[in-house]
Formats: C-alpha cells, structure tokens, sequence
C-alpha cells in the first residue's frame, strides 16, 4: 500500500508515524513543501523569544527518526491532485503516485487587500523563513507595526518586545482576540499589553502602504499615519486548498470530511488546519485550525488509512494563548449557547478572569485569563459533557472551584459521578 | 507487570504528606504548591480527593506537543516532561481532558506526575495506604479510563 501525505507540519508527521506502527509493510511519503524539516509552526514565538534555536522547532529532535522509521521526506510542493489516475503533479518529473492520500497541507496567513502589501519591509509570521527574516530586520529600536491581535497576534508579541520593537498594534474591531475571547476577557488583555508599553489602536484599519525613505508609512485614513520600519500582517488564515481545484474533492472552507476524515473521493483523507470536520459540541461543520486538532486528526486519519476504521471524536474548539506573559484560554461554546446560563468572577487588578457557560447541567464553553491550573479539566467537562448535577449551583456561586467539580464527577470512587 | 498508582479517596484523611514528598522529590522544598499530586477537599462532605495524571493510554499531552518534549518511558509507561525541550506553550495543559499536566511560572515549563522512574515519593509518604503503587489492573485507574473514554455525545450528534 502507497501512502502519500502532502505537507509536513503536525498533522503530517504525526499521520506518517502512526500509519508506520499500524502498518509496517506499507510505503509512507510525505511532501515537505518549505524546503525544511518538519517543524512546528507554534514554537517560532519562542525561537523569536530567543528561548530556542531552530532545532528547537522541530517536531522531532533526532533527524534519524524518519529513516528508521521508512518514512520518506520528499521535498516539493503539490500543484495539482489527478484522483483518477491517482498522482500528485509535483510540477516536474513522473509525480507520485498514491494508494491512499492525505491532504495535510494546513493553512497560510491570509492576504490583506490594500495598496503596498507586496513592498519590502511587509512581513507576516508563519513559517521558519519569517521568523528568520523577522529575527534579522528587528533590533531595539526598530518601529513595528503590526497589523491584526488575533491569537497568532498576541502570542509574538513577547518575541518582538524580545528583540526591543517599538511596537504598535492595529485591531479592526474593537477586540483583541475576539475569536477566542469574549470582550472582557479581551479588555483584560488589552490592559495587560498597554501596562507593558504596547500601543494598540482598536478599530483601526490601515488604508495603503507606501515606501517613504528606507521605511514605510501606513495610512490609517483622514489624515493619519504611522510611521514603520517593518509592517507585519497576521490578519488570520486561509486553508491551503487551490492544489485540490479540478480533483473531484469537495471543498466547502475547507476539506469536507466525514467522522472517518474521509473526504468526499474515497482513499483521499484531511486532516490538521486544512480539513473542514464536524465540531463535538455543536455539530456543525467547521475548521480548527489549532495544534492538538491537527495531532489528534493527524492520527485518526492514519488509523482509517491503513484499514482500522477509527471514528474520529470530533474537533473541539479550545485554545490558550500568552500574551506577554498572561496566559489566557478558551473552550468550547465560551460565547453561550441560547437558553443557557453563565457565571463569572473577575478580578481586575491582578489580571484574573473566569467565565462559565452551561447548559443546563453541562458547562458548555469557558473563558480564562490568568486562570493556569487544571485547565484540561475544561476540556473534560466540556467535550465530555459531564452532567454536573449539584455542582452546578456550586459553580453559578463560585466558577474557581471548577476543578473540584470535574474531580467529584470524575473520580469513579469518589461520589457524585 | 506495569503498575500505576491507585488513589483510594476513601481512606485519604487529607494529611498532604504525598504533596510535601512530591515537592521534596522534585524540588526540594516543602512548598505544597508545587506538588504534582493534588488533595482535592469537598467541606460540604468532609472528603479528600488525591489526584493525579492516570499516564493514560491516549497521551493526549505527549500526541499534543508539538517539540516533541513528553515522551514515553517505557518501562513505567509514565508520560516525561523532558523539561529543556518544552517550550512553555501550554499546549498539553489544555489537551489533557484530566487537567493534570499544568504550566509553571517559575520555570517556563510544564510538570506532570513522571511516576518517580518507578519509586513513586507519594506512595511511599501515604500514611493510611490511599495512594499505593500496585500492578495496573488493580487499580480504580481502569475505571477511571474507561471514564474517560465514555463521553455522552447523543445530544450532540442528535
Ligand atoms: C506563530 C504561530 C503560533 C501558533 N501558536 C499556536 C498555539 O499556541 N496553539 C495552537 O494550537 N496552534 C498554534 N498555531 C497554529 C498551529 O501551528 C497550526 O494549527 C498547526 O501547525 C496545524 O498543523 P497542520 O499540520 O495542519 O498544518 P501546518 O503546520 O501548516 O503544516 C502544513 C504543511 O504543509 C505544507 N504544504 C502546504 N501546501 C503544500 C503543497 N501544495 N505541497 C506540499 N506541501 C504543502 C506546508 O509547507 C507545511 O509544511 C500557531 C501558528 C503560528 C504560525
Ligand atoms: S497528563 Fe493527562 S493526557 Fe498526559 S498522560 Fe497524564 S492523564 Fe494522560
Ligand atoms: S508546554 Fe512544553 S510539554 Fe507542553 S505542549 Fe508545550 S512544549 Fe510540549
């Protein structure tokens, strides 16, 4: 059986080594399209940070791995998918042909639409060649203004405040990291960057980029402007797909895959930023473009690939963030279900914010700033859907002691569960 | 014959002496905050809850990492922190659906109970046999597992 996997990150390496163990006869290639090992894109805010080399981000440290496991690293990129003839055009040569396909090719910093994107001096971050391009053109002093305080956003900035960037944020809404956090929790966070000398401009969208000297200016519209040395773009992110055009497979946002991760061409699977699955909690289709998602679907995919029929649980939206230090994360339904009932403490001064939302007896999302402790136990309850019974109103009346309510209804032994 | 440690909450009398010897055994100090086995207290019905990572077959934590910084010891089948590989992400706290891998501010790094090589400090400080390192199938842990992998997703689905 030949296996083919395009794309290396997580949900490619981690797919590759699983379908190793499930079937050791077969054939495993993966395509690494950047021209680089295996890495992982979430360790480069700690490479910037200077906490680690880029050895440090690769998703397995001894490069031996793969050869002792008959994993082979092919490098190039996949321009198109014949599911007929059942090849990947790799552009030149014979391509390569597949038994079983996985799509893991993720995702890629969504393109702003104005005026002077493509200038030098414009940057995004999201692969090992930013973070090096990043790590060469800023030092103390160097004015930054970045554009987007998405979760990608937030996490660099202690690797750009690292290098000593003069650093201003631009948010087109009001919120910083509205897709995981509800506006409280998001004006905590924006507190917290402000206190440590971030300037951040909310409902501020630049109009057009124009070199001025050796620096760019930004124009923010009705006469103002910000001067820059480095514009960095994180407005979020975009599947990788435009490969699959004229393959048969359906595309919805993303790869459309079945609970097997199946897409609609049998013997073609997705998995990881790429692939458009069926969320545990509310049933809808969607992406989840985050680590333990493409892991956790990286090994699913595999386990249906080589024959042993796996179901997979389904995406569970959570993720945790820090920003500048101050961790933060959310789970789940955080911004409420319809008829459903929410709780929070909030404690301003020493940055610490808690919010439940339940449905019924169930927690169904959370909202955590400054909270690190036990916060696994959110994805327990939740994706669970643990029945609280009496820990409800426990939790309606003190939402910290959630960890005491998961332990209770846990713990076969201990009672209430 | 792996073996895994069985927490019995019933004869636990919340002494905490498994806390003050886990932080002793990892770091030596007494400071209970810092233990990776945690006494849950329930006032409501005066019980004590020990409790700690089950080094569950899923590895949620070890398959989330994305540096590769938990590995398998697989003699103990305890689930390491390999504590100059992990980058602080936090990414496992959150993927552990138990909430027993958790982030350390003073360290940038993540701890988890790494069974001790085999010599858990916990066991050997209970003094009423709550926390005992005995063969696997013994243990509530199966029960616990099992838990783990039954989730009532019906309403979900429906
Ligand atoms: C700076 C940063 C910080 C992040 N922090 C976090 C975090 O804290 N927590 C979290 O959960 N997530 C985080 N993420 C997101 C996380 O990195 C992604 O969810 C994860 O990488 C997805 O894995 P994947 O394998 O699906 O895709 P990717 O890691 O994107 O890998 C896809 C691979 O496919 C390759 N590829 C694409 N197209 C082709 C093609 N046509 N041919 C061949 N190869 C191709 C790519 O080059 C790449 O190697 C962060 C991302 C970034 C950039
Ligand atoms: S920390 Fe959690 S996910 Fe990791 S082995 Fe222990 S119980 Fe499993
Ligand atoms: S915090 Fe450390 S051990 Fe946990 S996922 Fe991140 S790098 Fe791995």
């Amino acid at each position: 059986m030949r296996h083919v996997i395009i794309g290396s990150g997580p949900a490619g390496v981690i797919a590759a080594e699983t379908l190793r163990k499930a079937d050791p006869a077969a054939e495993i290639t993966v395509l690494c399209g950047e021209g680089e090992p295996p890495y992982a894109r979430m360790a480069i805010p700690y490479l910037l940070k200077g906490d680690i080399d880029e050895a440090g981000t690769f998703i397995r440290k001894d490069q031996d791995h793969y050869g002792r496991m008959r994993i082979g690293l092919v490098e190039g990129r996949a321009l198109a998918v014949d599911t007929a003839a059942r090849v990947v055009d790799l552009g030149d040569g014979p391509g390569l042909p597949w038994d079983r396909l996985l799509v893991a090719t993720g995702s890629r910093p969504s393109r702003e639409k104005i005026p002077g994107i493509d200038l030098p001096g414009v940057r995004t971050c999201w692969t090992l060649e930013d973070a090096r391009a990043l790590l060469a053109g800023i030092r103390p002093g160097t004015r930054v203004v970045q554009m987007g305080a998405g979760f990608v956003g937030c996490i660099i900035m202690e690797g750009l405040l690292a290098r000593g960037a003069d650093l201003t944020i631009l948010v087109r809404s009001g919120y910083m990291v509205r897709r995981m956090m509800n506006p409280t929790a998001s004006g905590l966070i924006r507190r917290w960057c402000e206190s440590k000398g971030v300037k951040i401009l909310t409902r501020t969208q630049p109009l057009a980029l124009s070199a001025n000297g050796g620096a760019l200016k930004v124009d923010l519209g009705e006469g103002r402007s910000l001067d820059a040395d480095l514009y960095l773009s994180v407005v979020g992110v975009d599947p990788n797909l435009e490969f699959l055009a004229g393959s048969g497979v359906e595309i919805g946002q993303g790869v459309v895959v079945d609970a097997n991760l199946q897409s609609s061409v049998p013997g073609v699977y997705a998995a990881g930023d790429v692939a458009e699955s069926p969320d545990v909690v509310t049933g809808k289709r969607q992406l989840n473009a985050i680590q333990p998602n493409a892991a956790e679907q990286g090994r699913t995919a595999a386990l249906n690939m080589a024959g042993h029929p796996t179901r997979f649980k389904g995406s569970f939206v959570f993720n945790v963030l820090t920003t500048l230090g101050l961790a933060a994360s959310s789970f789940g339904e955080w911004q409420g279900v319809p008829g459903g009932e929410s709780t929070e403490v909030l404690d301003e001064s020493r940055f610490r914010y808690l919010n439940l939302q339940f449905d019924g007896d169930r927690l169904v999302g959370a909202n955590c700033v400054g909270f690190g402790d036990h916060v696994g136990a959110f994805r327990g309850l939740i994706e669970g859907r643990r029945r609280l019974g009496a820990w409800k109103r426990r939790l309606m009346d003190d939402p910290a002691r959630v960890m005491q309510a998961y332990v209770e209804t846990a713990v076969p032994a201990c009672g209430a569960g | 014959m792996q073996k895994s440690l069985h927490l019995d909450p019933n004869k636990c009398t919340g002494c905490l002496q498994c806390e003050m010897a886990c932080a002793w055994e990892k770091y030596e100090t007494f400071t209970i905050a810092k233990s990776r086995i945690k006494v849950f207290t329930f006032h409501h019905e005066g019980r004590f809850v020990p409790y700690t990572c089950t080094q569950c077959d899923e590895a949620w934590c070890l398959i989330a990492c994305p540096v590769d910084a938990i590995k398998l010891d697989p003699v103990t089948g305890a689930k390491i922190v390999l504590e100059p590989t992990c980058v602080g992400c936090k990414v496992c706290t959150i993927a552990c659906p138990f909430g027993t891998i958790n982030y350390v501010a003073q360290t940038g790094k993540v701890q988890k109970c790494d069974l001790c090589d085999g010599d858990p400090a916990c066991a050997k400080a209970c003094p009423t046999g709550a926390i005992t390192y005995v063969d696997a199938d013994w243990t509530g842990l199966g029960k616990m597992r099992a838990w783990a992998g039954k989730t009532d997703t019906t309403a979900a689905t429906a």
